[in-house]
Formats: C-alpha cells, structure tokens, sequence
C-alpha cells in the first residue's frame, strides 16, 4: 500500500531554532491524526507538507510525490483547512468558494457547479449568498471546509477544524468527517488538541513533542487489539461464574456491582459468555470491550 | 450532480492549464471594483479628455469645418510628438489617481483576512498572485493610458496620409512604450503600498505621497548637496525625463541623463517586488 505521507528525517529550522527534528515515519491509513501540546509542531509539520515553510534536513512524501521537488503536483491533490480565518470578508461564499475551485484548475462552470455541491454539503447552501464577512465562527469554518474539498482532493488537510464551535457545531463537523472518510475517496489528516475528535475519526495518530515525534499508534490495530479485553456487568447471584469463565482460559478479575474484567484467551467464542450466563440464570446488563483511551496513550506519550 | 445530492463526491472532470490560472484574480477582482460607483464615473472620466484630442485630431483635418468658423489651421497645435506626449502626461496624471483609488484594494483585503495560504496551498504561486493582482492594474490602466493614445495615433495616421505615418511610426512606440512603464511602476508602488499597510484609506494615501515625498525630498537634496540627483527619487521628474527622451523633445528641464532615469525606475521596482515577496506568503515567521 502507497503511504499517504512519508517523513524521512524531515527537519525544519527557523534561525537557530529547530522547530521539527528528524522526523521519520509512514502513514497510510485512510485518517490521520496529528496530536501535540501547544507548539509542538503540528502546524509547522502541515504548512511543511504544503511547501510554505523551507525543509532544512531529510525530506517527505506525500502520495508518492517529494515536497522539495514537487509542490505543485502536491497542491494539486491537497485540500487545507486552516486553522485560523482565512476568508475574503466582501465576497460571497458561493463566489469565493468558486474562485478557489477555479485556483486549483476547475473549469469556471465546473466551479460553479462544484461550489453550489459543497455548500450544500457542508451545510450552508441557504447561506450561499452571503457575504463570508457575515458569517458566525461556526459558518466561516464550515466555508474553510468547503474551500479544502471543492476541488475533490485525494488528501485533506485538516487543522483545528473543530475549533471554536458549540457542541452541536462540532458534532457536524466531526460527523463531515466520518462521511468524507466513509466515501473512501480521500485520506484525511486531522490535526487537533482535541483528543476526543481525534479518537472518533482517526486510524493512525501521530503525537508530536517539542518538534520530535514521541509516539506512533495504529489506533486500528489496537482497537482489534484490544477486543480481547471485555468487561460485564451481571444481575443476579453471579457466584461461580468467574471460576466457570476462568475454567474456559480467561483471566478474571470480580469487583464491586457483579462487574468481571477478563482478558479472552485466542480463539475465545463470545457466544461462550452469554451460554454460562443462562446456565446459572444470570442476567448480562452489559458487555463492553476495554481499551486503552487515546488519552492514555496520549498522556503516556507526554512522559517519554 | 444535482446540488439535492448531499453527499460528498470528488471531481473528476478536465482541469485548466496550470498557465492561465492567474487571470483568474483579475476577473473576481473587476467583478468586486465595479461594484463602485465613484470608481465607474471615475474610470468615464479618464475618457473626457482622450475624447476631446479625437475630437481635435478630427477637427483639424476637417478644413469645410474650419473654414466655417473662419479659423487658420496653421493656429491650432500641430499634431506630433508634443501632442502625444501631453496627451500620455494627462492620461498618465489620470493613472496616479486611478492607481490611488484601485491599488489598496487588491492585496490588502487577502491580508487582513489572512487569505494568502488558501490562495498558495493550491497550485498556485506568489509570482502568479502578484501578476494576477498587478494585471488587474495594468489593464485598467492601459485602458485609460496607450489604449487610447494608440487610438488616436491610428486616427491621426488614418487622416494625415501615409507620408506622415511613415515619418512619424516611432511615436506609436513612444505611445506605447511610455506609458506601459509608468503603469508598471505605479501598479508596484500601490501593491506594495497595499501589502505592508492593510487600511485600505492609508494605503491609497500613501501611494499618493510617496510622488510627493519623493518631489520633496529630491528637490530638498538638490538644494542642499547642489546636485541633480535628488531628482531621482521624484518618480515623477525621472518619468518625464524618460518620455522626453522618447517623445524626442528638446532637453528636459530636470536634467539628470536618461539612464540614471531608467536605473532610478528600475531600482523603484525592485525595491517594490521586495516589499511585496516579504509579505506576500502563506504564513509570516514573528521573531
């Protein structure tokens, strides 16, 4: 499989300053999250990706193509979302949306055409004829999200894209997200504080730290991982059961509540739970498989 | 794709070359300047006057029409290079306040709302962004400067015969030559202008004062230093010693040679395309 982005000692200074430090990775799944404190880097990483700020060392990939000899062909493919305001305040969305197409080698009618469809997706096709200096914090980001995909990019770039918004803003925010993820016609790299966006949209994450990269999960693969790990609730006299579970290979651990934590042994059928549950008649409320949170991994990143 | 089909699709239709994309600028940028009213009835009045030569030129080959109002046409002003070059004198006096009044609103609206790296995360480059911007200029101006002058030459050229075309072909160039520089240099300054100060009323009244910073201060240097080459940091006094010398008109009163004037526009436009590359960028670097 192709990787979506490649670091290869990827290194970026500023002065004396060295903002990024040997960067070395490769991502490929369909979203990527960029996690890190306030100055690690993630913006810096991204605006390098793009071509905006000079590579001091090493070089990267993206979709195959070399960000020292190929930028043009990498904004081609590339939809951004930046972070802060980035808009023409006298202009309409529809008519700025368009110019945007229109920037990234969309015909003028296809444009058009395509700034109408995006609005719409994004969910501000009744306010298409407003001036974008009109717009709430919550409309101008989804105008920014509109402007990143009217040209229909293999790879959108997406910084801070919940920032600012209400809970009901950011859920659909997050839900755009998932559909463009879903459609499968593009790769997503989400870059955010908010490690709660990023745990429901990501597959691979990315954690930055004062420049270095300090921790690389396949959230996918520990999500497969970790279905070994489940929790039960029971109602009832539950005496007996852990040992009955223990006996099948799990390893139980009973607390408070009829609560049983057990690690499944491989090739554990599930199905195996619920028959010894209806031997001893014994109510399951509820079955849930543990993981580590991106919280937890996060925060153990923070104490390399 | 129906715009009721919420669902998001890529595109997969034909792209424009990647060479035409910086006419796209000039086109959103008229749509969004002729929404002005005071800039439309400026933009007429810029013509009053090439009118009024077309007129004249007309007028003075038109003997019956004279003879009528018993006027000599040895009395009017014989239609040369003078004529020409007051001619570009006033349109290009036009261009400054045209300039004025369109340059700070080409750059400094994607600065304040920090648009520039949604313009240069596309294939799309700063050279490209500051050509479409410019163009926007250049064109309005040539619209209102060799545009008509040439217009005028072709209908002198049309009237006086073949002979006086012939003799007279190099003044085409000068037309042409002229003013297509000065439009240059002040489409730089108002975007430079435009760039580093982003309140668009102080940009257009900066754009207007460095001419005049410029005359004071050179004739200041002159009197001190007792030399000529303050002159060349009045834009205006270097311009019209270069149009003297291509209109081919006697000695210019501003007396500094004509390739100092050159290398003084020169230096003027270099010194512009810096500021502008320094602030032209997706993002800036605060120290």
């Amino acid at each position: 499989m192709q990787a979506v982005i490649e670091l290869a000692g990827l290194g970026v200074r500023f002065g004396d300053r060295e903002i990024l430090k040997d960067l070395r990775v490769s991502l490929s799944g369909r979203t990527i999250g960029l996690l890190g404190p306030n100055g690690a880097g993630k913006s810096t990483l991204i605006q390098t990706l793009l071509g905006f700020c000079p590579v001091s060392s090493g070089t990267a990939t993206i979709l195959g193509y070399d960000i020292r000899s190929a930028q043009r062909q990498i904004r081609a493919v590339v939809g951004y979302m930046p972070e802060n305001d980035s808009f023409v305040a006298n202009m309409t969305a529809v008519s700025f949306i368009r110019m945007m197409g229109e920037l990234s080698g969309l015909p003028p009618d296809a444009a058009l055409e395509r700034a109408h469809e995006v609005l719409f997706y994004v969910g501000l096709g009744e306010a298409r004829y407003r001036l974008l200096g009109t717009y709430s914090l919550g409309m101008k980001q989804l105008a920014k999200l509109a402007q990143a995909i009217v040209h229909g990019p293999k790879l959108l770039i997406l910084d801070e894209p919940t920032n600012g918004l209400d809970p009901p803003a950011r859920q659909r925010m997050i839900r755009l997200v998932k559909e463009m993820k879903d459609s499968g016609e593009m790769h997503l790299v989400l870059c955010s504080h908010l490690l709660r966006d990023v745990e429901e949209t990501c597959e691979e994450v990315l954690i930055l730290k004062q420049g270095r990269m300090v921790h690389y999960a396949n959230l996918e693969e520990e999500r497969r991982a970790n279905k070994r790990f489940v929790e039960v609730e029971t109602f009832g006299d539950d005496s007996g059961f852990a040992e009955a579970l223990t006996g099948l290979g799990c390893e139980c651990a009973a607390s408070a509540g009829g609560r049983i934590k057990m690690v499944l042994p491989v090739g554990f059928e599930m199905r195996e739970i619920y028959r010894l549950a209806a031997e001893r008649d014994l109510q399951l409320r509820r079955l849930n498989y543990r993981r580590d949170s991106l919280e937890d991994i996060f925060l153990k990143a923070m104490e390399v | 794709m129906a715009v009721y089909k919420r669902t998001y699709k890529g595109y997969l239709g034909d792209l424009t070359p990647f060479w035409m994309r910086f006419l796209i600028l000039p086109r959103y940028s008229f749509q969004r300047l002729f929404q002005s009213k005071f800039l439309v009835l400026f933009l007429m009045a810029c013509f009053f006057y090439p009118l009024g030569c077309a007129g004249f030129i007309y007028l003075s080959h038109n003997l019956s029409f004279l003879k009528t109002f018993n006027i000599q046409a040895a009395n009017l002003l014989e239609i040369n290079s003078k004529f020409f070059y007051i001619f570009c004198t006033v349109q290009s006096t036009m261009a400054y306040l045209l300039t004025a009044l369109v340059g700070p609103s080409l750059v400094s609206p994607d600065l304040v709302n920090n648009a520039l790296p949604l313009y240069f995360c596309r294939p799309f480059s700063r050279t490209e962004y500051v050509l479409g911007r410019m163009s926007v200029l250049m064109y309005l101006l040539a619209l209102i400067t060799w545009v008509p002058g040439l217009i005028l030459f072709v209908i002198q050229a049309s009237l006086a015969g073949w002979e006086w075309t012939r003799n007279n072909l190099w003044i085409a160039g000068a037309i042409f030559l002229g003013p297509l520089v000065w439009n240059a240099v002040l489409s730089l300054i108002a975007m430079a202008m435009s760039a580093w100060v982003k309140w668009k009323i102080a940009a257009g009244a900066l754009i207007l004062a460095v001419f005049f910073a410029g005359a004071g201060f050179g004739f200041a240097i002159n009197s001190v230093m007792r030399t000529n080459y303050g002159t060349l940091i009045d834009l205006g006094q270097v311009n019209n010693t270069i149009w003297s010398k291509l209109f081919r008109l006697p000695e210019s009163s501003t007396r500094i040679d004509v390739v100092d004037a050159w290398d003084a526009l020169a230096v003027a436009c270099l010194i512009c395309l810096w500021l502008l590359f320094k602030k032209v960028r997706a993002f800036e670097v605060v120290k």
